[in-house]
């Protein structure tokens, strides 16, 4: 028994170190979460739920403003399609072949969030067996899920009538577009984006995510197109 | 305030939609690897998807109430002035926000 306990001891203290500073920048982000929720009106362990079950930040923080005016599941649906649909793509690179077992690809694919992605492939990683590969989702997972529970308990403390915390999630997404921007330092995209998303806020404000991520999808597309034949 | 059915349904749909987007395209994806049309997608997506979804945060911002205007504008000015300065993601928003909650509850109380 002590031989399991320490054994599984060393596993999380390989699996805290195998995540680093990346994971644990997911416990602030979850605590401001928590607060942000504890804030909106709604007790506190709806932090737990919204961080542990869906467990992929920017989609929360956004679902949290759309529940919050009472937005139809359509519209829900189609914001968590469009704000994850990224990661479709990190089936190219996650090592799902190395996790053994339904549970364990269950997991990994649940817990694929940017940072479980990003521990999991940089070039250290690519010697990990599947166990330590779980073990690096769940501490990230935790870090979210125990930063926004805490964060909820903790909101209350701080006074009701605080404004401007939910300037929050704005910050998260400017940063966010300048990385991508800075990944890919090209104007076209943002600012056909821009376009989309500026005519969906006057013109149908009420479907503003729903139209302008159609209308950004089509008009990449129409652009491939184009640029494929000339 | 929503009900809690309400509230579950919501958590469950947004919970299958992204378990789904995560899990599905091990099983699918693999002829699409080589469409150009998806590698076209995939690098120009993150971009444009971050542009609208910070224009959906702004959205409720206009002129007609200029209390609201300033500190965003200013917040905007010191989260992108950091980010630019440290590249550390962390800091830009909980300096923005910072900024923001000062602005809001200090100059700008109307």
């Amino acid at each position: 028994m002590r031989m399991t306990w320490s054994k599984g001891a060393a596993g999380v203290v390989t699996a805290v170190r195998d995540v680093g500073a990346v994971g644990l920048g997911a416990f602030p982000m979850g605590m401001a979460f928590g607060v942000l929720v504890v804030h909106s009106g709604l007790a506190w362990w709806w932090a737990s739920l919204f961080s542990g079950l869906i467990y992929a930040g920017s989609l929360e923080f956004l679902l949290l403003s759309l529940v919050l005016v009472a937005a139809p599941l359509t519209t829900v649906a189609a914001t968590a399609f469009f704000v994850n649909v990224r990661h479709v793509f990190y089936a190219l690179s996650f090592p799902l072949d190395r996790i053994t077992g339904r549970a364990g690809k269950a997991y990994g694919t649940f817990a694929l969030s940017d940072e479980a992605w990003v521990v999991t492939t940089r070039t250290g990683a690519a010697s990990w067996a599947g166990r330590r590969i779980l073990g690096a989702q769940g501490v990230v997972h935790g870090y979210w899920a125990g930063g926004a529970t805490l964060g909820a308990l903790a909101g209350g403390l701080v006074p009701a009538g605080l404004g401007g915390l939910d300037f929050a999630v704005t910050a998260l997404f400017v940063a966010l577009a300048l990385d991508a921007l800075r990944a890919r330092p090209e104007l076209f995209t943002p600012l056909l984006a821009l376009g989309c998303a500026l005519f969906a806020r006057f013109v149908v404000p009420g479907q503003l995510l729903l139209v302008a991520f159609a209308l950004f999808t089509a008009g990449l597309l129409l652009r491939h197109a184009w640029r494929v034949r000339a | 305030m929503p009900d809690a059915p309400y509230l579950l349904s919501a958590v469950g749909v947004a919970a299958a939609v992204t378990w789904a987007l995560r899990a599905l395209p091990f099983a699918v994806l693999a002829p699409l690897r080589s469409s150009p049309a998806v590698a076209y997608l995939n690098s120009h997506m993150p971009v444009g998807v971050l542009t609208i979804l910070s224009v959906y945060a702004l959205r409720d911002v206009t002129p007609r109430v200029p209390g609201r205007v300033w500190p965003t504008v200013l917040a905007l000015a010191v989260t992108v002035g950091l980010h630019l300065w440290r590249r550390n993601l962390l800091l830009s928003v909980l300096g923005g926000t910072a900024a923001h909650v000062a602005l809001v509850g200090t100059v700008f109380t109307g």
